[in-house]
């Protein structure tokens, strides 16, 4: 009694053909079921509402003073610099890892010496670059702990990165780059747009 | 081909893949002659899969919050990217699991699949079928919907009916003295991870079985009593692979354009997968003015519904939660139930098919009436048809035993 | 035997295809057009004028118009929202839940999905049932809906109804009257029911055109899968003898 079926060990050609047909149709398959589930794990509308471009009111913001916005879930700093304050960032250009801030920390109109659109007005992410910690606004010049050398920044409590005051990152600590400045624009005098460069583009 | 061959070599060296490879796919021989209805097995398969995947990722944004389940459902639906497309998945995935499982279960019973030596086999089939059950009834409640929240209180409350414990049962099944969000927290739990893991568990366990014993086919007889002597293998069997892999992949594609059919274009198949009811968030105070489970929950829902009489010293209530537990219990007994000398449906005689027939009307019927609001006509139908339905199994070993049957051939047939 | 198995595979799908019918009035068939989106953006706007006071949408976003051909926030902001909120938004009534009870006796319903539980003909029919009916606290009642709590807020575009009840054959044959018009003919006014109601149907559902475009390329993509894998299934089974 022979078996119901007799194996070709040689596939045919046909039949070669039609399993390599079968299995890339069945992976244009697959990569199409992957994608929607892919997708799926995008920030969702409610998020993208929650990250939508913030305004904040800078009228009431004092020379020196430090304003805390939230944006996605982030804390940006807005600090009104004084002309003092403004005359430190010259001075420690030399203890500074990226001074001209050439790496991609900003966007094209903050690649300046102040790193900000108006010169005393910095707008700046307060996430430190190392490991996403929020560093401190220490404005404080020579205190004890952080020595007689210290001109104003901010300090990172976590893993002690020292940034100046134009969010530029010291030499030798942990941080790699500069604070990163949010894309924004100014709608008026006093009315700062945080996440979008225009009105349009939110 | 070398280098594959050699990592190949190592890792047989420490895990058996070739071997599990060979035993279940390229050397399991199945009947070369196994028809349509043999295709609702890997179909089975593939829903499960369906279901866990989407399953995962409807978790991820769903909420188990009494104040804000609803409301999760539909932030899926709207505001998640391609969301509507994995909840239309899940949802649709549900009924169509049971479509095919009961199709799987009723090609058992046409070819005589439960009987000896698939006693086992079935059994654990049934165990998948009473799990499926639950995570059917528990996933129902997430949406939390008039009819999430109806359905499961009308289910629930039956547990009130058993004897002495029923009302602290009641009250233990749901934290609370009412279904509430302790229970939604809980069902979820179940539903996402206590049933899934004992669902694939007995899922591996059932096809084990099935590949010590051998599967059935649509003659009802062994082909493993009838060997090639030198070959060892059944002269009527088929390697699994390629024969069967390459059959239930375009098996596979059939079934998924009238699955992807379904959710495309009808996901709430006229109220029957989705129903109008559940687009109304759960409130606790007023009942929907009607209220009906899903389909595939009807037939029993009819039979727990018929029972109007208190019978005995035991009330309506109690004996109608037994009917309705009973006729999904019933399907247990089926291999020691037929006493017929033949398995397949093709060679019992006219008694058995018209039995069958009868079955299927009846629970047809029941699954209909399930759907509709009761008057004293329905009602009466349901008494009927229940009687019926439960025929079939007690009359059984009756009926199998006088009927007129065909010899079975030795050879499959085509 | 073949009879028998096409029988019963018949009876497979008999359940899907008896249909409850549902107790009460006739409805009518609401003349709507998912693809029409100049309708879709009128209806939007009528939702928002008359509906937005005391309904919420509160699962929708007000950006997510763009579905029908509102893309450009700023036409968002000026044909949809009318209180200040943002574009990302979602359509939350004005209304405090508080305040409806006390008005309505009941909060007015969230209508994000009010049309996949009511149905398009329901809302179609029920939005042009009010009648004056002064035994009522809103001082109206409606045909389909018997007591809803809801006063007719469209009454000055449809005028006012009267009930006209008839027997004819020992049945009581309920039909309404216009008695005061409006300032809408009573085609303008259907059409602008039925602008709405095409608007809340898309409402409950705003993906629903993106799925059934998906589902055209998704079932032309299957059919040529399945006969592929038919030619595949049917070589290796030249084998078997």
């Amino acid at each position: 009694m022979a078996d119901s079926f007799s194996i070709n060990n040689e596939m045919s050609k046909r039949r070669k053909f039609l399993v390599a047909a079968t299995s890339v149709a069945g992976g244009v398959a697959s990569a199409a079921i992957a994608t929607p589930f892919i997708l799926s794990m995008m920030p969702s509308e409610r998020a993208k509402a929650a990250g939508a471009p913030v305004e904040v009111d800078i009228s009431k913001l004092e020379p020196g003073m430090l304003l805390m916005v939230e944006w996605r879930g982030r804390v940006v700093w807005i600090l009104d610099r004084t002309p003092q304050m403004l005359e430190t960032l010259k001075k420690l250009e030399s203890q500074l890892a990226d001074p001209n801030s050439e790496k991609n920390q900003q966007p094209d109109y903050a690649q300046n010496e102040t790193r900000s659109i108006k010169p005393e007005i910095l707008v700046v992410e307060g996430v430190c670059t190392h490991l996403g910690c929020s560093p401190v606004f220490r404005k404080d010049v020579a205190p004890e702990d952080l020595g007689p050398d210290w001109l104003g920044g901010f300090f990172c409590p976590c893993h002690g990165s020292k940034f100046d005051l134009a969010g530029r990152v010291y030499k030798n600590v942990p941080a790699p780059t500069n604070l990163s400045v949010p894309p924004h624009v100014y709608l008026s005098d006093n009315i700062l747009l945080i996440g979008a460069e225009s009105k349009e583009s939110a | 081909m070398d280098k594959q061959n050699t990592f190949l070599n190592w890792i047989d060296k420490r895990f058996p893949l070739a071997s599990t490879w060979k035993a279940h796919f390229t050397e399991y021989y199945a009947p070369k002659n196994f028809n349509f209805w043999y295709f609702f097995g890997s179909l089975a398969l593939l829903v499960l899969v369906n279901q866990l995947l989407t399953g995962i990722f409807l978790t991820m944004s769903y909420k188990p919050d009494a104040d804000l389940a609803f409301a999760s459902v539909e932030y899926i639906m709207r505001d998640v990217d391609f969301g509507w497309l994995i909840r239309y998945m899940h949802s649709t995935g549900a009924s169509m699991f049971f479509v095919v499982v009961y199709l799987h279960m009723f090609r058992g019973m046409m070819y005589g699949s439960y009987r000896k030596p698939r006693e086992l086999l079935w059994l654990i089939g049934m165990a998948i079928f009473f799990v499926l059950m639950s995570l059917a009834f528990t996933g129902y409640i997430l949406p939390w919907g008039q009819m999430s929240y109806w359905g499961a209180q009308v289910i629930v409350s039956m547990f009130e009916a058993i004897p002495f414990i029923g009302e602290t049962l009641h009250n233990w099944i749901l934290g609370d003295f009412m279904l509430s969000d302790a229970a939604l927290n809980r069902f979820f739990a179940y539903h996402v991870v206590t049933l899934p893991v004992l669902i694939v568990v007995l899922v591996f366990v059932h096809i084990i079985a099935l590949h010590e014993v051998g599967s059935n086919n649509p003659d009802g007889i062994e082909i493993k009593e009838n060997k090639n002597p030198q070959t060892k293998i059944p002269v009527d069997g088929i390697p699994f692979h390629p024969y069967y892999t390459v059959k239930d992949i375009f098996g596979v594609i059939a079934f998924l354009i009238v699955f992807c059919g379904i959710i495309f274009f009808a996901p709430e198949m006229g109220g029957y997968f989705l129903e109008d009811n559940n687009f109304i968030p759960a409130d606790t105070l007023k009942t929907p003015d009607h209220i009906a489970p899903v389909w595939y929950f009807t037939p029993y829902y009819s039979m727990l519904r018929a029972v109007t009489i208190n019978f005995l010293w035991i009330d309506a209530k109690l004996w109608g939660v037994f009917l309705m537990v009973a006729g999904v219990a019933v399907f247990c007994f089926l291999p020691w139930l037929d006493r017929s000398p033949v398995k397949s449906i093709r060679y019992k005689g006219p008694i058995f098919k018209t039995a069958l027939t009868l079955f299927v009307i009846s629970f047809f019927v029941l699954g209909w009436l399930g759907t509709q609001s009761p008057t004293p006509t329905l009602t009466l139908l349901a008494q009927i048809f229940t009687v019926v339905y439960f025929a079939f199994f007690v009359l059984m070993p009756w009926y199998s035993k006088i009927d007129k049957t065909k010899p079975e051939p030795k050879r499959v047939t085509k | 035997m073949k009879k028998f198995k096409i029988l019963l595979f018949a009876l497979c799908w008999a359940p899907l295809i008896i249909f409850a019918a549902e107790p009460g009035m006739p409805l009518d068939k609401a003349p709507i057009n998912q693809t029409d989106y100049e309708a879709l953006q009128r209806g939007a706007e009528t939702f928002v004028h008359y509906c937005l006071t005391c309904h919420g949408a509160s699962f929708m976003r007000y950006n997510r118009h763009r579905d029908i051909g509102l893309d450009n926030e700023a036409e968002v902001l000026e044909k949809l929202i009318l209180t200040g909120q943002k574009a990302g938004d979602l359509m939350l009534s004005a209304m405090r839940k508080k305040e409806g009870e006390e008005w309505f006796g009941v909060i007015p319903p969230d209508l994000s999905v009010i049309a996949r539980s009511r149905g398009a003909d329901w809302l179609y029919t029920y939005l042009r049932a009010f009648y004056r009916d002064e035994s009522t606290v809103p001082g109206w009642n409606n045909l389909v809906f018997d007591r809803a709590a809801m006063p007719h807020v469209l009454y000055k575009l449809q005028g006012e109804q009267k009930l006209v009840v008839k027997t004819v054959d020992n049945k009581e044959v309920k039909s309404l009257k216009l008695a005061e018009p409006g300032t809408m003919t009573p085609s303008e006014y259907d059409q602008f029911v039925a602008d709405l109601v095409n608007y809340l149907v898309y409402l409950s559902e705003p993906a629903a055109n993106d799925r059934k475009q998906l589902g055209i390329i998704v079932i032309v993509f299957l059919l040529g899968m399945l006969g592929l894998t038919y030619v595949l299934y049917q070589e290796y089974w030249k084998d078997i003898h």
